[in-house]
């Protein structure tokens, strides 16, 4: 799925819609195991740590550390011309997940890795909003 | 079977012509591959009992190895398809490999290509492109290819103070190789000043730090080492092979600085019984230019974070301490997509048949492949060698 504009619209599945609907509240929501307190993101049917299905969902405190990133100069489709020089960057939670993001809401030139960040976001239509990172 | 050490060996292996070869489609570039491995190995087809291919993006089918040996009107006993991305070749000679010394099947023939280059739209290769990662947690970000190999590059610098001119290093070692292979798309020699001047990709990769979009096919044919003698040309054995995977999608990767390269060639190395000092010539995934950098310190060649500096001073270079990637890798040779590794193979197998010519590994006796899907995500060492054992 795509937006007019072209840029992927995550379709939720029964598994990921906790989060989605967080997302669409500005909540990011993350696992974590009722049995050893693990937490995990993505989402899924058990603790990876100790394979309990008891999961819940938690609000994660959306602070979290660039782990690494990258500043995109030749976009991945037309979609995302008009934001090169865009930065995809890996960061870390602070309850110890990593996840997918873009830094946003400063030049890519002033990321660098370990940068203490904060989760923010789009709304990308109606329905789904994508969170993003954006220096603390 | 305690292990597969010296039990099979390859005898056949060849490569279409690859780069720019508009007049052939993808399932012909399969199918002739096939031809000229079978040709090498001085078989018919009728005798390959066993199939294995990789599906193509320009013209997939629902079972592609069944076409293919439908299209070839051969009629295997064990017929396999599987599409893994860049380390797909070595993990299936593995189970071929193994297919083979357990007797479900005597020969096997294995045909990969594509013309990702000259068979695929405008469109369909934004599509192609655009389809890798996650499609909920990593797709909305946009990133393309080269950005999540770049995620793996600033970490490496980050953490060992890797430097752009030496992932450049990697990229004019390939071509300088590929200047002697009359077969490689790109010939013309570069150096390191080229490789920082091409266009930004995603920082800190270049135009010349990642790999090319090509056309082309090779094949091997394998069989029991026992066997093996009764074929055309001098055999090369499998000494060692061993896989590890650690991911799938790139923002779950348990490391960005050590991969599954680590306990595949740990695997590989037990099996053959020899370590990285043994190796005569090694051809390594090279689909960005810090992938080579770090398979070079997973695999043993030197410590963790030194492969910045191992890279330097010509080092990979024929004439080095350790020749990488002698026909050219996917930054040179050619990159048709899924059977960028088997090109490693057939190279492989011409340097320890001692066919190379002016870019032959003088005394070359033990090769080392390695392939990788994904992004760093599946990994295969494979160790061959002329002797059997
Ligand atoms: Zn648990």
């Amino acid at each position: 799925m795509a937006t007019p504009a072209g840029k992927p619209v995550p379709v939720p599945t029964r598994e990921t819609q906790p989060y989605w609907e967080g997302c669409r509240k500005h909540e990011l929501r993350i696992q974590k195991c009722v049995a050893c307190g693990h937490y995990q993101f993505y989402p899924r049917l058990y603790c990876t740590a100790c394979m309990s299905e008891q999961v819940e969902w938690v609000r994660a405190s959306g602070r979290g550390k660039v782990l690494s990133f990258t500043i995109v100069y030749r976009p991945v489709s037309p979609a995302f011309a008009a934001d090169v020089p865009y930065v995809v960057a890996l960061v870390t939670l602070e309850e110890g997940p990593q996840m997918m993001c873009n830094i946003v809401g400063c030049p890519p030139e002033q990321v660098y890795i370990g940068m203490p960040v904060q989760v923010t976001f789009e709304d990308r239509t109606e329905e789904i909003s994508i969170p993003h990172f954006t220096p603390v | 079977m305690e292990s597969l050490r010296g039990a099979v060996a390859i005898v056949g292996a060849a490569d279409t012509e690859v780069g720019v070869v508009p007049h052939l489609s993808a399932t012909q570039l399969y199918v002739k591959a096939a031809k000229l491995a079978l040709e090498d190995a001085g078989i018919t087809k009728d005798q390959v009992d066993g199939l294995i291919t990789c599906n193509s993006f320009v013209e997939p089918y629902l079972y592609h190895a069944e076409m293919i040996a439908e299209y070839m009107q051969i009629f295997p006993r064990y017929c396999l398809n599987v599409a893994t991305g860049g380390g797909t070749t070595l993990a299936i000679m593995h189970h071929a490999a193994s297919a083979i010394a357990t007797g479900i099947c005597h020969t096997v023939l294995i045909t990969m290509a594509d013309n990702m280059l000259s068979g695929l739209s405008r469109d369909k290769a934004i599509e192609v492109m655009s389809t890798a990662g996650h499609a909920q947690f990593e797709r909305p970000y946009g990133p393309p290819i080269p950005a999540f190999y770049a995620l793996l590059a600033q970490a490496h610098m980050h953490a060992y103070g890797t430097t752009s001119e030496q992932f450049a290093a990697v990229a004019v070692a390939c071509r300088k190789h590929a200047a002697l292979n009359p077969a490689a798309q790109m010939r013309q020699p570069i150096t390191i000043e080229d490789v920082l001047n091409s266009k930004m990709i995603a920082y800190p990769l270049h135009l010349l730090d990642c790999s090319l979009v090509s056309d082309g096919g090779a094949a091997i044919v394998m069989t029991a080492a026992e066997r093996a003698r009764d074929f055309r040309k001098k055999p090369v054995y499998i000494l060692g092979v061993g896989e590890g995977h650690s991911h799938e999608h790139i923002s779950q990767a348990r490391s960005l600085t050590t991969s599954a390269a680590k306990e595949a060639g740990e695997r590989a190395y037990a099996m053959a019984g020899v370590g990285p000092q043994d190796v005569d010539v090694a051809e390594l995934y090279d689909c960005f230019t810090p992938v080579v950098i770090i398979e070079l310190e997973d695999l043993g060649f030197c410590p963790k974070g030194e492969g910045g500096r191992f890279v330097e001073g010509g080092r990979i270079e024929l004439g080095g301490v350790l020749p990488v990637n002698t026909h050219g890798g996917l930054m040179s040779h050619c990159h048709p997509g899924h059977p960028g590794s088997l090109f490693s193979v057939t190279e492989a197998v011409r340097q320890l048949r001692g066919e190379c010519g002016p870019r032959q590994v003088d005394g070359a006796e033990i090769a080392l492949v390695h392939g990788q899907g994904g992004i760093m995500s599946t990994h295969c060492t494979m160790i061959l060698a002329k002797e059997r054992s």
